[in-house]
């Protein structure tokens, strides 16, 4: 079982590695999962990504705030039960602007070049994900949380 | 796709393909050399069969539990075991069956046919794998073949061959398995020829036996031995051991049997016929390029080559080389019934005279140097059954995967640990121990005032500490102390605990073991009945023994601690009563871990910088069936055991065998060894406690107080919030 180093660098093979995520948003007590386009701050406590605001997501976070994101890098093989590894994330998520969403941006479209014009429409909402905790799962069934030291 | 090949026509075949045993019998065949008709199920076979069965997958979810260097050897046989389990629940895909059964009725007809591993990347010159894969001889008849075929498959994820390849740098998933099926030889003499010996490279080694070659290469039956100078092929010695068995075909596979009279008196080949096996080796030298470790046989007078390897820088005669440690994790059935009767009749019988004796004397009056010269002795003699522990003791659990694993392959059980329930009631004495404890607790339950007093005083009236005072006496080492009045306050304390909850946690004593035992012998006939019959008495046996050996143990450990309060309360002029207790320096349970492969666990390191790691789901062994839910009560140390509440889940390093009368007392129980046949499991099942083994750092991941949930069936423990 992995210490808390080797737990950290799931997390950020995780992050590094995937181009998606699941985001999970509140739909009016409801739980509502969409895919989206993320990258991670190099000390893994912030994420970001876009959305055009007309979107459900976008309603949802401007009622709660609270996400939860899985990140995983399963390959839809019988192996991934064995191989794969997924990280649960919780967390707040705001939108931001002015300087910060440049700074967002340039995170994002760091890892996302070809969605330059997407995210940069003055309709595509920037947010800002604070991370509260990891849940990391691999070997099928081994779960440990990794907590943000604020 | 080419599935199976003639032996004649693999010589040009890739080695991937056909592996090295069937390669080199190609190339000595194709010299002229006299070999057995043989055919060979490619590695292509193999991959069919696993694929087809979709094995890959599971075999890596299996091994992919843990981290491989996470787990104790225990562990991995446990895993090799549930993987070998897959292998026997998989079904030929119908076209490969029908391919390869008419391919051995073509060739064998129904002539009994010996089946081989020949595993690609094996006997290279670097590293031998002979005897880590499975072989099977005088099989009978296409279907039979196709089963022993099956196994040789599995037996690549065997223990044994798993650990030697992981020395070795080796990855099996990327490799595969062919196997020989070669025609049997009904062998009068047999033997093995080192072309050169490993220990002299001027010399050739020749080793012969009466009979089939199994007994020699197993090291059942000692082989006769001749040593050769190579140059001139002269005999430069000779050595005759007493001879007494042979291995010899039975109604199927083989059998060991007493050497008749007629043929003990003599050796099983002469010299002329020693030198006529060294000239066949140089000759296979000259063929392959490199001295040569063959396997032969004569059969009606004429000398047939079964296999043929280089000699390896890992070779020795007498197969003591380095595959030996690995080697010797697999004991042959007779070498197994040998230690048993051994262990049952003079080792523990000697160890109970011992104690005995010890016990009988009055320490108090001892004067100081006959003290002295008394703990010298029982110093030196807990160092010689501690290493009688490792040498003669911790091997009789061989008895019981030997029963196991034939258990398995004879019904394919969805269960591949469902063998263990033939295992219980046999009368451990640990268990008697634990019912005796359950006896005083009873007492209190039905005597209020009698547990006031306890509570009160730490004592109870006369007859009760009569009893309590038996139980030290005969069952020895019930706290790593032996009487003294910290260990008796520990006693009654658990007493007083256990008479708090209600009766009702009897060991469970085998409730289905008959019917099983009936369903288990009722697959056989005749002879292969009564040796089902025989190697479950051997599995009862040493599971029995295994647990009472540590009582034996304990006791004598407890008589040295005993001496050692002595001299210390004289040094200090105390009470008798009030001597320090002394925990024994090495604890049964540190010599149940001496053959982990993994390191001495050293606390994980559970924070970084920017991250506080909490684990929520621990992933182990199910060990002992059932769910469980409860506080957690870490044990460390030697006191922590006094604390156990009713109900709680016991965490711990390892349940030591001599501390298993709390297991009653727990919800569940959590252990960091791994296994499903360690003590703590064998207890927890009995008790019908659930239990999960081989949690990584458990007692540094759990905190006492967590809430736990303890899943036996799927070997999880899931912390709760909060």
């Amino acid at each position: 079982m992995e210490d808390a180093v080797a737990l950290e660098q799931v997390v950020r093979k995780l992050a590094d590695t995937q181009r998606l995520a699941v985001l999970c948003t509140d739909e009016r007590g409801s739980p509502y999962a969409s895919l989206i386009a993320f990258a991670a701050a190099p000390d893994l406590k912030t994420l970001v990504f876009a959305t055009p605001r007309p979107t459900r997501k976008y309603a949802n976070l401007s009622g709660n705030p609270r996400v939860s994101l899985l990140l995983d890098n399963r390959s839809n093989r019988e192996e991934d039960f064995a191989e794969a590894a997924a990280a649960t994330i919780l967390g707040n998520a705001r939108e931001v602007a002015g300087e910060e969403r440049e700074s967002c941006l340039a995170l994002l479209l760091g890892k996302h070049p070809s969605l330059s014009s997407f995210a940069r429409s003055p309709n595509s909402a920037v947010f800002r994900v604070e991370v509260e905790a990891y849940y990391v799962v691999n070997r099928f069934q081994s779960v440990s949380e990794l907590h943000v030291r604020r | 796709m080419t599935v199976l090949l003639s032996i004649e026509g693999t010589g040009a075949a890739d080695r991937s393909l056909v592996g090295g045993k069937a390669a080199a019998l190609s190339l000595l065949r194709s010299n002229g050399f006299p070999v057995p008709r043989a055919l060979c199920v490619t590695t292509r076979a193999y991959r069919r069969f696993v694929e087809a069965a979709g094995l890959p997958a599971a075999i890596a979810r299996e091994l992919g539990r843990k981290r491989f260097e996470d787990m104790r050897w225990e562990e991995i046989w446990d895993a090799a075991l549930r993987i070998r389990g897959l292998f026997d629940r998989a079904g030929w895909p119908a076209d490969l069956r029908e391919e390869l059964g008419d391919g051995f009725r073509r060739v064998f007809g129904d002539r009994p046919v010996a089946v081989r591993s020949s595993a690609p990347g094996e006997d290279g010159a670097k590293a031998s794998f002979a005897g880590l894969h499975e072989s099977f001889l005088n099989v009978k008849g296409p279907s039979a073949a196709l089963d022993r075929v099956r196994l040789v498959f599995a037996s690549l994820w065997s223990d044994r061959a798993l650990l030697y390849r992981k020395e070795l740098g080796l990855d099996p998933s990327g490799s595969g398995m062919a196997a020989l099926v070669q025609e049997m030889v009904p062998a009068e003499r047999s033997g093995i020829v080192f072309g050169v010996s490993p220990s002299d490279p001027d010399c050739a080694v020749v080793e012969a036996v009466w009979g089939l070659n199994e007994g020699l290469v197993d090291g059942t039956v000692e082989p006769d031995r001749w040593t050769l100078l190579r140059e001139t092929g002269a005999v430069l010695s000779r050595h005759a051991p007493v001879r007494r068995k042979w291995v010899v075909p039975a109604a199927s596979g083989t059998g060991v049997a007493d050497l008749p009279e007629e043929l003990a008196g003599r050796p099983p080949i002469s010299g002329e016929e020693a030198s006529s096996v060294f000239r066949t080796a140089l000759a296979a030298e000259s063929a392959f390029g490199a001295p040569q470790d063959m396997e032969w046989s004569f059969a009606g007078g004429a000398l047939l080559v079964l296999q043929s390897r280089p000699v390896t820088t890992r070779s020795k005669p007498g197969g003591g080389d380095d595959r030996a440690w690995y080697l010797g994790l697999r004991r042959s059935h007779a070498s197994l019934v040998t230690l048993r009767d051994r262990v049952a009749r003079e080792l523990l019988p000697e160890m109970d005279r011992e104690a005995r004796e010890m016990e009988s004397l009055d320490l108090e009056r001892l004067p100081d140097a006959d003290l002295e010269e008394e703990i010298r002795k029982r110093e030196e003699a807990v160092r010689k059954w501690e290493g009688i522990y490792r040498s003669d003791f911790i091997p009789l659990a061989h008895g019981v995967r030997l029963f196991g694993q034939f258990y398995n392959d004879a019904l394919a059980p969805e269960d591949p640990f469902e063998f263990t329930r033939l295992l219980s009631g046999t009368g451990m004495l640990s268990l008697e121990r634990n019912a005796r404890f359950a006896d005083l607790a009873q007492r209190l339950r039905a005597d209020p005032a009698l547990a006031e007093t306890v509570r009160r005083d730490g004592k109870g009236d006369a007859d009760f500490e009569r009893r309590i005072d038996g139980l030290f006496r005969e069952y020895g080492n019930l706290f790593g102390s032996s009487g003294s009045r910290a260990g008796r306050r520990g006693v009654s304390r658990l007493l007083l605990e256990m008479s708090g909850r209600p009766k009702g946690v009897d060991a469970m004593a085998g409730r289905d073991a008959g019917a099983l035992r009936e369903r288990f012998l009722s697959r056989f006939d005749g002879d292969a009945r009564a040796f089902a019959a025989e190697l479950l008495d051997l599995a009862r046996d040493c599971y029995r023994l295994r647990d009472d050996d540590n009582i034996f143990l304990g006791r004598l450990q407890s008589a040295r601690d005993l001496s050692l309060e002595e001299r210390a309360r004289r040094a200090e002029g105390r009470d008798p009563a009030e001597a320090a207790p002394r925990g024994g320096e090495t604890s049964v349970e540190k010599l149940n871990d001496a053959s982990g492969t993994a390191p001495e666990p050293k606390p994980p390191l559970l924070e970084t910088p920017s991250f506080l790691q909490r684990d929520r789901q621990l992933v182990g062994h199910p060990a002992g069936p059932g769910y469980a839910r409860g506080r957690a009560r870490v044990v460390r140390k030697d006191e922590d055991r006094f604390s156990l509440r009713a109900g709680e889940i016991l965490v711990c390093d390892a349940v030591d065998p001599n501390m298993t009368f709390v297991v009653p007392l727990a919800g569940g129980i959590v252990e960091r060894r791994g296994g499903m046949l360690i003590h703590g499991a064998i207890i927890a099942r009995e008790y019908g406690v659930p239990c999960v083994t081989g949690v990584p750092d458990a007692v540094h991941r759990i905190r006492t107080g967590d809430m736990l949930s303890v899943d036996g069936y799927l070997g999880i423990v899931t912390r709760e919030e909060g």
